[in-house]
């Protein structure tokens, strides 16, 4: 569904991608993990067109996009969400206001219809009763769950993940993990998920990608990822161990 | 050391041509995503936001501004027996230049800063990401309507500025120059002329223009964090206030 064929990205003269080779499948989960500065959060603003390569290409279906104006990537763009790490809500509007935001933009629906959408939505993520609440009126988790149900208000084929985890305590993260297999079950959509959380990626994911210093070092299944000999996938495990380790 | 002070030189020059040019562009793609729907709502919001918040400063500015013009010129203009055209010269000062340029610098720092503070901050919290994520263009969205209500709300601002302008004057003038109330309006309706006003009206939609314009291109390339959202704050209202300085003296040469 998604390609990427020998991507590079460099910002003032630095690379921050090198030379990656991706293939992302229709309905999967993959996740992305890697260290802070890795260049896993920059793999995601290509994926998504908010920055451009310096080389290389990118593929959605037939399409190469890499060099695709504005206005071609806003097409495509409307069969794609994304939950953003800080869930990024609007916070001049409501709740109920933010998950409309893409049905008002890009429909032609009754407000009536609209509603009933946004109660749909709202409901699926584990919230009711919320839309007339403002954004800082929310719990962090919550933040979160209104971004997702912003995200799938329209329908997205593509749904991607920028840290859902971060910023929240464990057994919030246990829930969005929840949410975003149950949501990919539901909608039977194709989600990338941006993540250091090697356990969370572990729970989600049928497929892990590995990003080191801009580089692509594995692009696995779960199972054959655990058993990955390469020493910076073990260092990533083993630090992962140790931390959980010194938490008990 | 003359090279090193060269190389400064050069590379502040750079910057500021850069700059230039990165505003010239932000301005033509506002002008460009003018052709779509105006978005009549986020208008009328953004005018009762910038504008009608701004009325009291505005007032309290020409007010004084007037009554402090009439203190200075009313015992003079008695002297020489001139207290006759009191009211025009006030009028004409405030119409002409006092009025657009006082409200021009007042809404640099009241509306500018708040344009810049809000994009800024919804820059740092992903929020214009979010926006082109959901394939809106954010100068259609943010801009826009921005632009228009600042050219719509500067140019009412500057008329409601120059009646509490003129009307200061009159006070000051008639209860404390002892100058007829009479005599100060017939000046005014004698020796001033409709476009003393208008070309202050046409002054201040293009001040409109330039405080719209550079509070949202600060917000949009303001640095991340706290600090980046204050220094853009900042910006915007120096910027804004040098262009409308440099823009009214070559608006004047113009009109007048």
């Amino acid at each position: 569904m998604i390609k990427l064929v020998d991507v590079n990205k460099e910002f003032s003269g630095k690379a921050a991608l090198k030379h990656i080779h991706m293939e992302i499948r229709r309905g999967e989960t993959l996740a992305i993990i890697g260290g802070s500065g890795s260049g896993k959060s920059t793999l995601l603003r290509l994926l998504i067109g908010l920055i451009r390569p310096t080389s290389g290409e990118i593929w959605f279906d037939e399409q190469e996009v890499s060099r695709i104006s504005e206005k071609e990537w806003d097409k495509l763009r409307l069969s794609m969400g994304m939950v953003f790490q800080y869930s990024a809500l609007f916070d001049s509007m409501t709740v109920g206001e933010n998950v409309a935001f893409g049905l008002r933009e890009h429909t032609d629906y009754e407000e009536g219809k609209i509603q009933s959408i946004v109660r749909e939505k709202l409901h699926l993520v584990g919230l009711d009763d919320v839309e007339e609440m403002m954004p800082n009126e929310l719990s962090g988790g919550m933040k979160k769950r209104v971004s997702l149900a912003r995200a799938i208000a329209i329908n997205p084929r593509v749904i991607f993940y920028d840290e859902p985890s971060s910023g929240l305590d464990p057994i919030m993260t246990t829930k969005i993990d929840e949410l975003i297999v149950n949501t990919q079950k539901a909608l039977d959509v194709t989600s990338v998920v941006v993540t250091h959380d090697m356990a969370s990626a572990c729970r989600i994911a049928d497929r892990i990608a590995m990003i080191y210093e801009g580089e692509l070092i594995a692009l696995e299944p779960v199972e054959r990822f655990r058993e990955s000999e390469d020493p910076r996938v073990q260092a990533f495990f083993h630090t992962l161990q140790t931390m959980k380790e010194a938490g008990r | 050391m003359v090279t090193r002070f060269l190389e400064w030189l050069g590379r502040f020059v750079l910057r500021r041509l850069e700059e230039f040019g990165t505003i010239v562009l932000l301005y033509a793609e506002t002008m460009r995503q003018l052709k779509h729907k105006p978005r009549i709502h986020h208008i009328i919001a953004q005018m009762s936001h910038l504008g009608v918040d701004s009325l009291s400063i505005v007032s309290l500015t020409l007010l004084f501004t007037g009554v402090v013009l009439t203190l200075q010129t009313a015992s003079q203009f008695i002297r020489f027996g001139a207290q006759s055209t009191i009211g025009a010269v006030v009028a004409v000062a405030i119409g002409r230049e006092l009025g657009p340029v006082l409200v021009g610098v007042v809404c640099a720092g009241r509306v500018g800063s708040a344009i810049t503070a809000e994009i800024s901050t919804m820059k740092v919290t992903e929020q214009i990401d979010a926006l082109r994520v959901m394939a809106v263009n954010p100068v259609d969205y943010l801009i826009v309507p921005r632009m228009l209500a600042c050219m719509i709300v500067v140019p009412i601002l500057t008329v409601f500025g120059d009646i509490i302008g003129i009307l200061g004057g009159w006070a000051v003038a008639v209860y404390y120059s002892g100058i007829s109330s009479y005599l100060y309006i017939n000046s005014i309706d004698r020796f001033c002329d409709v476009f003393d006003i208008t070309g202050g009206i046409i002054k201040a939609v293009f001040f409109g223009n330039v405080i719209a314009v550079l509070g949202c291109y600060y917000g949009l390339h303001s640095p991340a964090g706290a600090e980046g959202v204050g220094k853009a704050t900042t910006r915007t209202v120096v910027a804004s206030i040098v262009v409308i300085f440099i823009l009214n003296a070559v608006l004047t040469f113009i009109l007048f």
